[in-house]
């Protein structure tokens, strides 16, 4: 029986969902699924992983690692690797793993894919797959090493297993290492928004230059996005005019997106922006401009004035939901 | 201060990809090369730093076919920087050698103490933001990706990198470190005409991965059945005035794509 390993991120006391996707996955493949869970709270997140087929769970539980330092995380996770003997070891996509596991990988002689959005696992078999080249076309991942095969999945693409409360897991405690850092966390700026980051959100509403300025972007796309529960995403244009951080940008230099739902307001569908969207399952543009790019690459498209078809919007979003 | 960037050239955004006639890899004739866009943020801020450490040099090291990767070479030299090492590689190395590769020349170069190295955060051909990572353990140095602000004092370098949910960090590093540069890091110059002269007589260095003692066969990660997105059926437009367009969008998701 293969051996797999989900690296387990939880928020608020709930292990996040691309992490509960790739638990249902690993368990449905019929291998040995264990779970590595760092951080403030962990002991509680293993009994969590158990309900979706964690049958062994590590666990470091420590106060020095509620906040994520590569250095001291890429100890303990390669010793974790190590001691489980994992084969696979899965992990969601996130802007930690993507910094984590490369480092983690020189250390377990291991190599490492990121952000991939086909995963099937039968047997000891893994076959992955990745957008290349801003999405514009796609490949297998071959991977040639003596250590575990590292997969970085995008959050959204694979459905989650129902909770068996009766599951439980036994709980290897991993004690912190003592290392020498150099590696200091100063300080943590939190953004403005509680919401999931565009990488994970399930629903995102993206604006761009058609929504005028800054006061109209957040007057007009805030209350849709809170009546989906959405996360707020920006073209580059509003990001270099300084509407928008960085961290809202989709697009080739900013965040690959793979929600369900994706709606563009006031964006023409550049290339670079595009590139970073194709993942999405269903995408809705709203432009004034019907030769906008964006409706080739669009599931429905209104061709209207954001001013007056988001509002309607939201108002129809808040009847039925 | 000794100053590394490690750059990547890769296909320019507008390029169309097409896939070579067995789908082993991309065509690469079809392609018009550039400086990845992070890497160019990276050579901004070492020749930034540079002016600020009085005799700090600042060395390009890029991992690349020689016919082509020798002008992204130049392109950093014309921005400012003093030299340039090329690694003549293949058209795809995996990155486990290509990080090799770069801590291996950064090594032979003299000792990382009083070093700073840049990279890019990610490459936007193969988007897997791993050497920079990769190239800090080799070397066991800290590292930082997605860096938007940059100091140093050469003992200490402190940066902002931005984390999940659009929230930030400080975060502090002590001595050599490996920096990777997100587009807000600020804005790279534009090679001027005379640097562009100038760069021609810089000294740019030419080694062999076997140099370096590496082989490609031991690349740990590879690429096959390359395959261009399929057709997506056309938009499915929807008419009207607002009001009958949006109550029209909303049953269409409901009740069509069942998203909602
Ligand atoms: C190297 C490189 C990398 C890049 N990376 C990215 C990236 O990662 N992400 C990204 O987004 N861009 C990126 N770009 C920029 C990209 O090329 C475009 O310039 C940008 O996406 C345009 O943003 P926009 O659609 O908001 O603005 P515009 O192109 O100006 O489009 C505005 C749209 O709004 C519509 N509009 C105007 N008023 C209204 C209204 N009242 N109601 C409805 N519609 C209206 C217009 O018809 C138009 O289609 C990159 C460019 C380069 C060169």
């Amino acid at each position: 029986m293969s051996k797999i390993l989900v690296f387990c991120e939880f928020n608020n006391g709930l292990i996040k969902k691309g992490a509960l996707e790739l638990l249902s996955i690993a368990k449905n493949s019929g291998a040995e699924v264990m779970s590595a869970i760092i951080g403030k709270g962990a002991q509680d997140m293993a009994q969590q992983s158990a309900h979706y087929g964690a049958a062994k769970s590590f666990v470091l539980e420590s106060d020095d690692f509620s906040n994520y330092n590569s250095e001291s995380y890429t100890h303990v996770m390669a010793d974790i690797i190590q001691q489980s003997g994992a084969e696979i070891v899965l992990a969601s996509s996130s802007m930690l793993a993507k910094d984590l596991f490369p480092r983690v990988a020189v250390k377990t002689n291991s190599a490492v894919a990121n952000d991939c959005h086909e995963l099937e696992i039968s047997g000891g078999n893994v076959t992955v797959r990745r957008a290349l080249y801003a999405g514009k076309c796609t490949a297998q991942v071959d991977f040639k090493t003596s250590g575990p095969k590292i997969i970085l999945m995008r959050a959204n693409q694979l459905p989650v297993n129902d909770a068996d409360t009766a599951l439980s897991s036994e709980v290897v405690v991993i004690t912190a290492p003592q290392i020498d850092l150099k590696t200091l966390i100063k300080e943590i700026v939190k953004g403005t928004s509680e919401k999931l980051d565009l990488t994970e959100a399930n629903i995102i509403v993206s604006g761009g230059r058609g929504l005028k300025d800054k006061d109209s972007y957040y007057s007009l796309l805030e209350p849709l996005a809170d009546t989906l529960g959405a996360t707020l995403g920006a073209s580059r244009a509003i990001v270099d005019s300084g509407w928008c951080t960085h961290g809202m940008q989709v697009g080739q230099t900013g965040k690959t997106v793979a929600p369900t739902l994706y709606i563009a307001c006031g964006i023409s569908g550049a290339i670079q922006h595009i590139a970073g969207l194709t993942g999405s399952k269903v995408i809705v543009a709203i432009n004034k401009d019907p030769d906008a790019p964006i409706f080739k690459k669009s599931t429905y498209g209104i061709v209207g004035d954001v001013f007056d078809v988001v509002p309607k919007l939201t108002e129809e979003f808040k009847n039925i939901l | 201060m000794n100053i590394y960037v490690c750059i990547k050239q890769v296909p320019d955004t507008e390029s169309k990809i097409k896939l070579n006639s067995d789908a082993s890899f991309i065509d690469t004739a079809a392609v018009k090369w550039v400086m990845n866009p992070y890497d160019e943020n990276a050579v901004e801020e070492a020749i930034k730093l540079k002016t600020s450490q009085e005799g700090s040099k600042v060395t390009i090291i890029s991992v690349g076919p020689k016919k082509r990767t020798t002008e992204a070479l130049r392109t950093a030299l014309a921005m400012g920087a003093d030299d340039a090492i090329l690694v003549d590689g293949p058209d795809y190395l995996a990155p486990n050698l290509t990080a090799k590769a770069l801590a291996k020349t950064i090594e032979q170069e003299g000792k990382t103490d009083n070093t700073q190295i840049f990279t890019g955060k990610l490459a936007i051909d193969f988007n897997n933001s791993s050497v920079s990572q990769m190239l800090a353990e080799h070397l066991n140095l800290p590292h930082a990706t997605v860096v938007s602000k940059f100091e140093t004092t050469g003992a200490e370098t402190t940066v902002q990198r931005e984390v999940e949910g659009g929230s930030f960090e400080v975060i502090q590093l002590k001595g050599s470190n490996v920096v990777a540069a997100n587009k807000g890091l600020n804005t790279p110059r534009y090679a001027s005409l005379p640097g562009i002269m100038k760069a021609k007589k810089k000294p740019l260095k030419e080694i062999n991965l076997s140099d370096l003692g590496i082989s490609e066969e031991d690349g740990a990660l590879s690429y096959s059945a390359f395959q261009l997105p399929a057709e997506k059926p056309p938009v499915q437009m929807i008419d009207g005035e607002a009001p009958a367009q949006a109550k029209e969008l909303v049953s269409l998701l409901r009740n069509s794509a069942k998203v909602i």
